[in-house]
């Protein structure tokens, strides 16, 4: 029941989403669109939306994977260093093959997005002190570290304003021809939901997976490339969209628990929907002006971890 | 027939099992005692391949154990760990259907439902089947477990200090539920335990560590004599027949 109505919900603003902005084009034209109106609903407005939609799905459902693989509900591609490696990735790519394509650029961020995760599990395997808050505070920090190496070299390379653009999320230079690199994790996303119940008994503890008969290794693997390749997808087109794959699996989870498998759908429909939401209050917020989407996330996003945060502490 | 052959795991200088051979009879409740760092979990989890060892052989029905493909092996052996903390909410029953998983790999048919089904039934969870799994009391999670092993229907099922933490209503309740398994549905169960009343009540057969070593073995008349135990514990414990039973008073 409750997939139909995110589905409602997300396909009356999805279409709200498509009518909103400066350029003057209204649900009520349709039928009689002028050229120039087809453009913008065919080269801005519907490009932008199917972005919005996708790099909201996928970060959700990254998110999910990376908490149940780490066993902690704190854990995100935000807060594991992944974003922070797949951005030195991107500078990389720009400072070495500076003519590169899109594809060659998200490779790039890809191997090193997956190598930051690999470095943040090898850290959480050496913690002796497991506390829930204390991990994704380690993976900050590593987070940090890598992100001073990506503003030292883009100081040093004179390239610090494009990886500017990388640091928030922005929806606004969404373009036909510009996001469809996002077309990419889609497949991710669709291997994700056949590995969704190998990931919830991998959570259950190394153990627990072997005596199943699991793979126990080379599930975590596979679940740490799918949300590094995801990652990299998503900050290459979008950009950062912070607190995301933190929050959306949390409420996801207070409601209907951890079952992967069973919650994949209501994690990457929810997390479009806040991002959808977040894009057209941040359109509405200065019009005809736009509050970027990362600052957007980030504000909404940290008011609702702080209440998780508080919320979890009344339980514990 | 489980059979362990001259197996050893050594961390650092220190041997923690060392050269323990023991055979694991079919249909019958084997109880491994000892002390604190006999290295009873240990031998526990080799047998079961969640850890390494570092000599020896481990056969079951003829096989080496690490020669099974791992889902075949989930499916011939189950173990259970005392260390299972809970980050995951899950559905009672969606943790008893991961039992299936050696058989269904995540996807439950009707026959997967059916046993999942008798599984919770068996273990008299029917009420709580919905209800997330860290939401439950101790022994209601340790029920939940067991129904899991159930539904994974492996003739072998190892389990380490299965009675931990709970009281005496619930461990009565856990090992008459192991009993009945073995009994009604033809399981061989093998347990580490600590308290030897219990080893005494509910095992026919009971293998006794110290040190890394097999110190005695036999059947629970054979072991629980004040003789033995004082080999084990290094403590004098009278031992008293009490309807048929032998009880240790070791206070």
């Amino acid at each position: 029941m409750k997939v139909l109505y995110l589905l409602i919900l997300l396909g009356a603003l999805s279409i709200l989403s498509l009518f909103l902005g400066v350029s003057d084009l209204s649900i009520l034209d349709i039928g009689e669109l002028t050229e120039h109106q087809l453009d913008i609903l065919f080269i801005s407005r519907i490009p932008r939306l199917l972005s919005v939609l996708i790099a909201g799905m996928s970060m959700g459902v990254i998110g999910f994977i990376m908490q149940q693989l780490t066993r902690n509900k704190f854990v995100s591609p935000t807060t594991a260093g992944t974003m922070d490696s797949a951005k030195l990735g991107v500078l990389v790519a720009l400072i070495f093959f500076p003519s590169a394509g899109m594809l060659l650029k998200m490779s790039i961020a890809f191997l090193f997005a997956l190598a930051g995760t690999f470095v943040f599990m090898q850290l959480l395997k050496r913690i002796k002190f497991k506390d829930t808050i204390f991990i994704p505070l380690v993976g900050l920090m590593f987070g940090s570290i890598v992100g001073s190496i990506t503003t030292f070299m883009a100081y040093k390379f004179d390239l610090i304003q494009s990886v500017g653009s990388w640091l928030q999320g922005d929806f606004s230079m969404i373009l036909k021809g510009r996001y469809e690199l996002l077309y990419f994790s889609i497949p991710a996303l669709l291997l994700a939901y056949l590995f969704a119940n190998r990931f919830t008994i991998a959570g259950m503890g190394e153990d627990f997976a072997k005596n199943l008969g699991l793979n126990y290794q080379q599930v975590v693997n596979i679940g740490l490339i799918i949300a590094a390749f995801v990652s990299s997808v998503v900050i290459l087109t979008v950009g950062m969209l912070p607190f995301l794959g933190l929050i959306i699996p949390n409420i996801v989870s207070i409601y209907q628990g951890d079952n992967l498998k069973k919650n994949l759908l209501h994690t990457a429909l929810l997390g479009a929907l806040f991002v959808l939401v977040c894009d057209i209050l941040g359109r509405i917020i200065i019009f005809p002006y736009e509050v970027s989407i990362g600052l957007m996330v980030g504000v909404l996003g940290s008011g609702i971890f702080l209440y998780l945060l508080i919320r979890r502490g009344r339980y514990a | 027939m489980v059979e362990v052959k001259d197996v050893s795991k050594v961390y650092g200088k220190t041997r923690v099992v060392s050269n323990v051979s023991v055979d694991i009879k079919p249909g019958k409740v084997t109880s491994f005692i000892g002390a604190n760092g006999a290295g009873k979990s240990t031998l526990l989890s080799m047998v079961s391949r969640l850890i390494s060892r570092d000599e020896g052989e481990i056969l079951l029905d003829g096989q080496e154990i690490q020669s099974y493909k791992p889902n075949a092996l989930a499916k011939e052996l189950s173990i259970l760990k005392q260390s299972n903390q809970i980050n995951i909410r899950i559905s009672v029953r969606d943790l008893v259907g991961f039992g299936r998983f050696p058989y269904s790999q995540g996807t439950l048919t009707k026959e997967d439902e059916h046993q999942v089904d008798q599984a919770i039934q068996y273990m008299e969870l029917e009420e709580l089947e919905n209800r997330y799994i860290d939401e439950l009391s101790g022994g209601q999670l340790q029920r939940a477990y067991i129904a899991m092993i159930i539904a994974q229907d492996t003739e072998y099922v190892l389990l380490d200090e299965p009675l931990n933490n709970l009281d005496m209503k619930h461990s009565v309740q856990i090992m008459k539920a192991l009993r009945k398994m073995v009994e009604e549905l033809g399981k061989t169960v093998v347990i580490v335990i600590h308290d030897i009343n219990f080893a005494s009540c509910y095992s026919d057969h009971i293998v006794a560590l110290k040190n890394g070593e097999i110190v005695r073995e036999g059947s629970t008349e054979e072991m629980i004599t004040t003789e033995v135990l004082r080999d084990v514990y290094d403590m004098e414990i009278p031992v008293q027949l009490i309807d048929g039973k032998r009880i240790c008073i070791y206070f």
